[in-house]
């Protein structure tokens, strides 16, 4: 079985985002990027897969500026075999990356798909959801367990108010939560062979792929600050500000 | 104008999310309508035409669509939608989950989690978790959005007159299989919806200490919430999780107990009215933005602030 893998380059999570002073986004000069967490899952995931001999091959696919190899290559120090670059410094929409990774599937004819459940930088949590749509595929997503057996996947989805289990008929697409494994680190080995491992760089207009954007960003602002808080010094003053001042108790 | 809204409901009840969507609508103007998708839903839909402010109900009764399954609720929401200029669903897991497939057959994008609205066609939305907010105008002819239920007021219920309508859809893609649901049962009220919060962290060191939050909550008429921290150790379900990877919350209280304050923490629960914070470090981030600290060991002060609130009571 073929496992295409999606990741995207992102600022490191425990990076505080600045908002520009024009507003125009937020800055991302010097600032550390990686992959993506819900990406880093996926490919933990698949490289289980082909640990256990489920899967044959892993294809992992990014979307962005040719930095975006960096986090190719640490997908590939994990196991994963070659890796596809779409290059392109445009702003790219979910609908986009949906129909570029449209095109990748056609050309690749993977079995099974797997995406994280939402970026961290734009938390959209729309691409996995939209490529299925575009293939017609079955999808699961937000998912926190995968068994598969006889092309069949069952899933485990993390829902409000619990979990939920479904059997999907492969090709489908899987988006992971963050619960469906702990990824490894990459041993230094690992690294220096990822380094020799095909990575092929494509254009959209080698693709045939034209963009439009769907819309327009207007402003990016920071969020409203609360005001300063005060400090209570024992229980029986926290309840005496939350019953007599702030009435809400 | 027109406006759609898919009800979330479990076919038998309707989640408080659409009273949230309708009056995020009413921003738009013109004729909103309720779309109720599911099997054996009839009643979900008779009650709903009591709501106010909504045109009509539309009752989509299906096999197909008893568990919502994605596939199918993406195409028949294409096919009821389509004659609309937006169609909504609440940014809940049932509606991540379907309406980016709705966005993708219409060839239109998604705006997730919307939070403002101030134009027909100008939107407001968290990003980067919660800590930048970013105005984008649409140029999509028709609109599809998720809406964060707890940035809008809830419209109420009762003297509503909506038509009742049932309509109809065709299924073709390949679907998932439905095989179980596991639910977590609790008397108290719903975390999305509730007034009070209380929510636990690492600090509490195992599941069976959690278990004192409980009698806290049960004190504040409170429902229960968690860090990841918590939950990844163990203490709570994953459902009770609050934070960008789980449930965003905002109550007109929060107590946030043995909680450090990640930023993925408090993008889910910094729209809180009053926060309260109880940590033994001093320097735990949450402080920062609670209104009321209380530096000490939870350990004493929790035990505390219950009976505080049982002798306020009498």
């Amino acid at each position: 079985m073929k496992v295409l893998i999606a990741v995207k380059r992102v600022v490191d999570y425990n990076v505080k985002v600045r908002v520009k002073p024009d507003h125009t986004g937020v800055d991302l000069v010097n600032v550390k990027m990686s992959i993506n967490p819900f990406d880093e899952i996926a490919v933990e995931e698949s490289v289980r897969l082909l640990e256990s001999g489920q899967a044959k091959e892993l294809i992992v696919v990014s979307i962005g500026p040719l930095q975006a190899q960096e986090t190719l290559r640490s997908a590939l120090a994990l196991g994963v075999d070659r890796g596809i670059l779409v290059q392109t410094d445009e702003t790219v929409e979910p609908l986009h990356v949906a129909k570029i990774l449209k095109v990748l599937v056609e050309r690749e004819k993977p079995d099974l798909i797997l995406l994280g459940k939402q970026a961290i930088d734009d938390d959209c949590n729309q691409t996995g959801q939209m490529l299925g749509a575009l293939l017609g595929w079955p999808q699961g997503t937000f998912i926190s367990k995968l068994v598969l057996q006889n092309s069949e996947a069952i899933v485990t989805r993390e829902v409000d108010g619990g979990h939920e289990t479904l059997k999907i008929s492969l090709p489908a697409v899987i988006t992971t939560d963050l619960r469906l494994n702990v990824p490894r680190y990459p041993k230094l080995p690992n690294i220096m062979k990822a380094k020799q491992k095909p990575l092929e760089i494509l254009s959209l207009e080698t693709l045939g792929i034209v963009l439009s954007s769907h819309h327009k960003i207007l402003k990016v602002a920071e969020p409203q600050t609360r005001k300063a808080g005060i400090k209570v010094k024992d229980v029986a003053d926290l309840v005496h500000h939350l019953h007599e001042e702030a009435r809400i108790i | 104008m027109t406006v759609l809204i898919v009800g979330e409901h479990d076919n038998t009840i309707l989640t408080p999310s659409s009273l949230h969507m309708i009056s995020a609508a009413q921003k738009l103007g013109g004729d909103i309508d309720l779309l109720i998708a599911g099997e054996g839903c009839l009643q979900v839909a008779q009650k709903a035409c009591k709501i106010e402010g909504l045109r009509k109900v539309l009752l989509l009764d299906k096999p197909e669509l008893g568990h919502h399954g994605a596939e199918a609720m993406g195409e028949a929401v294409v096919q009821i939608g389509k004659s609309y200029d937006y169609i909504m669903a609440p940014a809940t897991t049932f509606g991540k989950n379907f309406l980016p497939r709705v966005a993708a057959l219409l060839d239109v994008a998604q705006i997730s989690d919307v939070i403002g609205i101030e134009s027909k066609d100008t939107f407001v939305r968290p990003i980067y978790a919660g800590n930048a907010i970013v105005t984008l105008q649409s140029n999509d002819a028709l609109k599809v959005m998720t809406v964060r239920p707890t940035a809008f007021s809830a419209v109420s219920v009762g003297s509503g007159t909506a038509t009742l309508e049932n309509v109809s859809a065709s299924f073709t893609a390949r679907s998932s299989v439905f095989v179980d649901r596991s639910a977590v049962k609790s008397g108290r009220p719903e975390l999305t919806a509730a007034r009070v919060v209380v929510s636990g962290g690492r600090g509490f060191q195992n599941a069976e200490k959690f278990k004192m939050i409980e009698v806290l909550a049960d004190q504040l008429d409170a429902a229960i919430g968690a860090s990841r921290a918590a939950v990844d150790a163990g203490y709570v379900s994953n459902d009770y999780q609050v934070g960008q990877t789980g449930k965003i919350v905002a109550p007109e209280l929060y107590i946030a107990i043995g909680i450090s304050g990640a930023i993925q923490h408090l993008a889910g629960m910094k729209d809180s009215k009053v926060i309260v914070a109880i940590n033994k470090d001093p320097d735990a981030p949450i402080f920062q933005i609670a209104d009321y600290s209380l530096v000490g060991d939870l350990f004493d002060i929790v035990p505390q602030l219950i009976q505080s609130l049982q002798d306020l009571k009498t």
